[in-house]
This record gives structure tokens, C-alpha cells and sequence, in this order.
């Protein structure tokens, strides 16, 4: 059976989408077309992949305007009709379906590291575990990055962190034997208050981490903690305790 | 062709009309019933738009706004709540994909208006008091007249008060009061505190997964409550089948 593909082409100075037809078999995933029109069509297209399993978050793209992995969207999944394929809109386009994500992995590095007590007890209990381990699940994809409309059409790369990293956040501000409060860090320099919950990056998870309301807005709750709640800034002051 | 909107081509916005439509229904009869200030009650029942215990005398609008402003704060500022309309209504973004008009000044949550949004755990306050406030106005209604009423409203009544539970029951600011802002449950040294609070906390968790099934439900249970009750209250259903113990 033949079926036909639209596949963004081209780099920042000049790309426009271009069709292919080609034979495609049960069980073809997107990122099985893309190989196949690279090898028998267009030797010189671009596209990242490497675990074909759904586990190295490369292989990140928008099929039909939903960003998703193409080795784990399957054809038949799709409507009926071209399938159109383009790069993640929210960073910058290197070539084709190829964007360069660097700027992830300085959002990464604003994050103070886990920082546990010079005098640590490595033991702890699973229900001070749990809450972090779904976040462990994250592949850095950036489908959740790029899906955002902070970053995707308001553009504030500069101010605002992006899901993953509150999720990264989260997870180090919910595990046990970290001492670091990193509240002032996400109000400050990861803006998290310019996130309005939507949630498409939860939609959008291939690991279906719970990202809005197991990471964001339990941290914006302890922002509201710490920032937002004169009841309890007042009584803290009160009774001398540090609100944490 | 790279659509400037979205290159989604699934019905993405269905989500979007259908909550309104819904919204419009549920808020419009809801606002209509509270302007109403007549029929909100009949034999053991009263409205649960009108769940104010006490009406001073020099209280000139309709009952329900002596309360009102509760359930209304607590659903706006809700985190739920708060999503669904940021899409719905101010298409902020109006589905995953789809395109916004880029705003320069965009400030989501963090500037004036939005971020008075963080007064939510207040609105929790007196929502937990308002539904002690349902509890109460339901068991009263049950012991009508010296005897045991049990009517079709008793179940209307109790089924929208157990979705108001469910509802405040899952709220986010809960969810973090009552654990969510401990980095570790286990670390005081009690182990029995630390398994009661993870204990709640796990149960308000698991009602925090079905907040936006319960948001709406509960909207529409207090509608057909308050419908119910006026419609017996204006006489034009007959009877309200009911056993008396
Ligand atoms: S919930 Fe917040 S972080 Fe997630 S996509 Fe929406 S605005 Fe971005
Ligand atoms: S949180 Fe989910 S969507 Fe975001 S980078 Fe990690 S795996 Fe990808
Ligand atoms: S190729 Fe590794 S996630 Fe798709
Ligand atoms: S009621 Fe929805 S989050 Fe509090």
C-alpha cells in the first residue's frame, strides 16, 4: 500500500514542506517512513534517532502538529491522508527534522545540583521516594518543552525554565535527603509563575509523567508558600519559624 | 501547506467548544437561580445555592450571595478550573499545537490580574467550612418534623454533597497542606505521623487524579439540586416521593 508523506525540508534561511509517496508495510512506525524515503528518495535528509524503542528521546518531531517520538507513533494510528512531519517549532531548526536543543542543557545547569548533608544517612523509606520516581522516567525529549506556548509562541527562553525543568526541580526539591530549597530559584529564574497550567506538556509526556499536577503545581503551591501567603508569612513571623 | 494555526488535523476543537457550551449551561442557570431569591426552598429542603444558614435583616439582594462568593472563588482560582478556562475562553492556548498571537507582554500567572490566582488555598479555607455547612443542612433535612424524611430530594441532595466532597477533596492546595510541602514524610522520627500524613496525603492524591471529572459534576449536581427544589417550590411537580420513618 502506497501512502503519502509532507516533510518539512530545508534550514533557517529557507524550508518549505515537500511530498513523498512510498510503500509502507503493518506495523510501520513514523520514524520507519522517514528511514525509508531517506534511503530509497532523499539521501540528504536530516533526522536524529538512535534507540528506535521510545528511550533516548531523540528522535522528537511534530507528526500532523503534535509533537511526539516518530519510533513510537505507528501510521495506522494516524488519520487517513498525507502525514505531515516537522521539526520541533520551539527551538531552532539545524536542518529538515533536525533542531539543536542545546539551550535544554543550559536550563540544566541553572539547577542547583542534589545536595545532600555532609553527615548523610544513605537510607530511605519508599514513601519518601515514590513522588520522585515518576519524574526519574523523564528521557528528555522536550516534546513537553516544545509544546509549551511559554517558549513556542511567547518565546521566553530567556525567563522561563520549561516543564522538564520543573520537573527536574521537583524532583530534587521532593527528594529526602536533599537540603536545598530551590522555590526561590523557580519564582526567580525559571519563572514558573509565566506557566498557566494548561497542561499540554503533561499531554504530551510519552512517558506520562503527571508533569502539571505532580511537579508544576505542587511547586507553585510551596511558591505560594513562601511568597503569596501573608496568613502564614505573618504567623511564621509570629512564632519565629523560617516558613519554609 | 504549513497552516500559520496549527498543522493539527484532528478535531481539536471539540475540547474547547464542548466546555464552553457546558459552562454557559451550568453558569447561566447557576447565576439565574441566585437572582431568582425565591423558590430555594420546599418542606425539609433547601437549595444548595442557598446553603446560608443565617439572612440579616437589612440583606436586600437574593440569599444566595451571602455564600455565593465561596463556591465562585474557589472554582475560579481552582488549578482546574483555571486550565480550562485559560483554553476555553482566552484560547491561552486554545489546544496543545494550536497557535496564539504572539504577546511581547505575555505574563501568565506571575503579574497582576493572574497572579491573584494564588489566593486559591484561602477560598479552600471557607470551602471546607461551606461543606461542613451542606453535611449539616442535609442531616437537618433528614429530621423533618419530629420524624425521619427520606425523600427524592434526600438523594439529590446527598449526591451532590458527596461530589462537592469528592471535588474539595482533591483540590491541589489540599493536597499540598496536608503533605504535599513535606520534602519527606518519614524524616521527624515518628514513623506513625509519617504514615498517617503519607496516608492522607495518598488518599487526597487519588482524589486529586479525578478533580476535573468531579469540578464539573459537582457543577451540574448543584444545579439539578437547586432545580428540583424549585421545581416543587413553584408547584410544578406534585410530590416529592418520600418514606417517613
Ligand atoms: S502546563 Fe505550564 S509548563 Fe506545561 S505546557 Fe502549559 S504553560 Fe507550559
Ligand atoms: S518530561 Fe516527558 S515530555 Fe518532558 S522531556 Fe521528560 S519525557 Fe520528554
Ligand atoms: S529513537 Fe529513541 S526515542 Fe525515538
Ligand atoms: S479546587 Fe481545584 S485545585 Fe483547589
Amino acid at each position: 500500500m502506497n501512502s503519502k508523506f509532507r516533510i518539512y525540508r530545508g534550514n533557517q534561511q529557507k524550508a518549505e514542506y515537500k511530498d513523498y509517496e512510498i510503500e509502507v508495510q503493518e506495523g510501520m512506525v513514523v520514524l520507519d517512513a522517514v528511514h525509508k524515503i531517506q534511503a530509497e528518495l532523499e539521501p540528504d535528509l536530516a533526522v536524529r534517532w538512535n534507540c528506535k524503542a521510545g528511550k533516548c528521546g531523540s528522535c522528537s518531531a511534530e507528526v500532523n502538529g503534535k509533537p511526539v517520538l516518530m519510533c513510537m507513533t505507528r501510521l495506522s494510528s494516524l488519520p487517513e491522508g498525507p502525514v505531515q512531519i516537522g521539526p520541533m517549532k520551539a527551538f531552532p531548526l539545524i536542518k529538515d527534522l533536525v533542531t539543536d536543543v542545546s539551550w535544554n542543557y543550559e536550563q540544566n545547569k541553572k539547577i542547583t545540583p542534589f545536595t545532600p548533608s555532609k553527615d548523610t544517612v544513605w537510607k530511605m523509606q519508599q514513601r519518601d521516594v515514590e513522588r520522585a520516581q515518576e519524574f526519574r522516567k523523564c528521557i528528555e525529549c522536550f516534546l513537553c518543552q516544545d509544546v509549551c506556548h511559554v517558549l513556542r509562541t511567547h518565546k521566553k527562553h530567556d525567563q522561563f525554565f520549561g516543564p522538564r525543568f520543573f520537573v527536574r526541580t521537583a524532583s530534587l526539591d521532593m527528594h529526602p535527603l536533599d537540603t536545598v530549597n530551590r522555590t526561590e530559584l523557580l519564582k526567580e529564574k525559571g519563572g514558573i509563575g509565566l506557566c498557566n497550567i494548561t497542561k499540554c506538556c503533561t499531554e504530551v509526556c510519552p512517558e506520562d509523567i503527571n508533569i502539571t499536577d505532580n511537579a508544576i503545581i505542587p511547586m507553585k503551591e510551596r511558591v505560594a508558600d513562601q511568597y503569596y501567603d501573608p496568613i502564614k508569612t505573618f504567623w511564621g513571623k509570629l512564632f519565629k519559624k523560617n516558613v519554609k | 501547506m504549513d497552516s500559520i494555526m496549527t498543522n493539527r488535523n484532528d478535531f481539536w476543537w471539540l475540547s474547547p467548544l464542548i466546555i464552553v457550551i457546558a459552562g454557559i449551561i451550568a453558569g447561566g442557570y447557576l447565576t439565574w437561580a441566585a437572582f431568582q431569591g425565591e423558590f430555594f426552598e420546599w418542606g425539609p429542603y433547601l437549595s444548595p445555592v442557598y446553603s446560608s444558614p443565617y439572612v440579616p435583616s437589612w440583606w436586600k439582594l437574593s440569599p444566595a450571595f451571602l455564600l455565593l462568593w465561596i463556591p465562585a472563588g474557589f472554582r475560579i482560582t481552582c488549578y482546574y478550573g483555571r486550565k480550562t478556562y485559560y483554553r476555553a475562553v482566552f484560547a491561552d492556548p486554545l489546544a496543545c499545537g494550536v497557535e496564539e498571537p504572539y504577546r511581547k507582554k505575555y505574563k501568565g500567572e506571575s503579574k497582576f490580574p493572574f497572579i491573584l490566582q494564588n489566593i486559591h488555598r484561602y477560598f479552600l479555607y471557607f470551602a471546607l467550612i461551606l461543606l461542613v455547612l451542606h453535611w449539616t443542612e442535609l442531616i437537618l433535612s433528614v429530621f423533618y418534623n419530629g420524624s425521619l424524611y427520606f425523600g427524592m430530594g434526600t438523594l439529590i441532595i446527598l449526591l451532590d454533597t458527596l461530589a462537592l466532597s469528592f471535588y474539595v477533596f482533591g483540590c491541589h492546595s489540599l493536597r499540598h497542606i496536608v503533605g504535599g510541602k513535606t520534602r519527606c514524610f518519614s524524616c521527624d522520627g515518628c514513623p506513625k505521623k509519617a504514615k498517617i500524613s503519607h496516608g492522607i496525603w495518598k488518599k487526597v492524591s487519588l482524589f486529586n487524579t479525578f478533580h476535573n471529572r468531579w469540578f464539573w459534576i459537582s457543577l451540574f449536581s448543584v444545579g439539578v439540586a437547586d432545580l428540583y427544589i424549585r421545581l416543587l417550590a413553584m408547584g410544578i411537580l406534585g410530590s416529592d416521593p418520600h418514606i417517613i420513618l
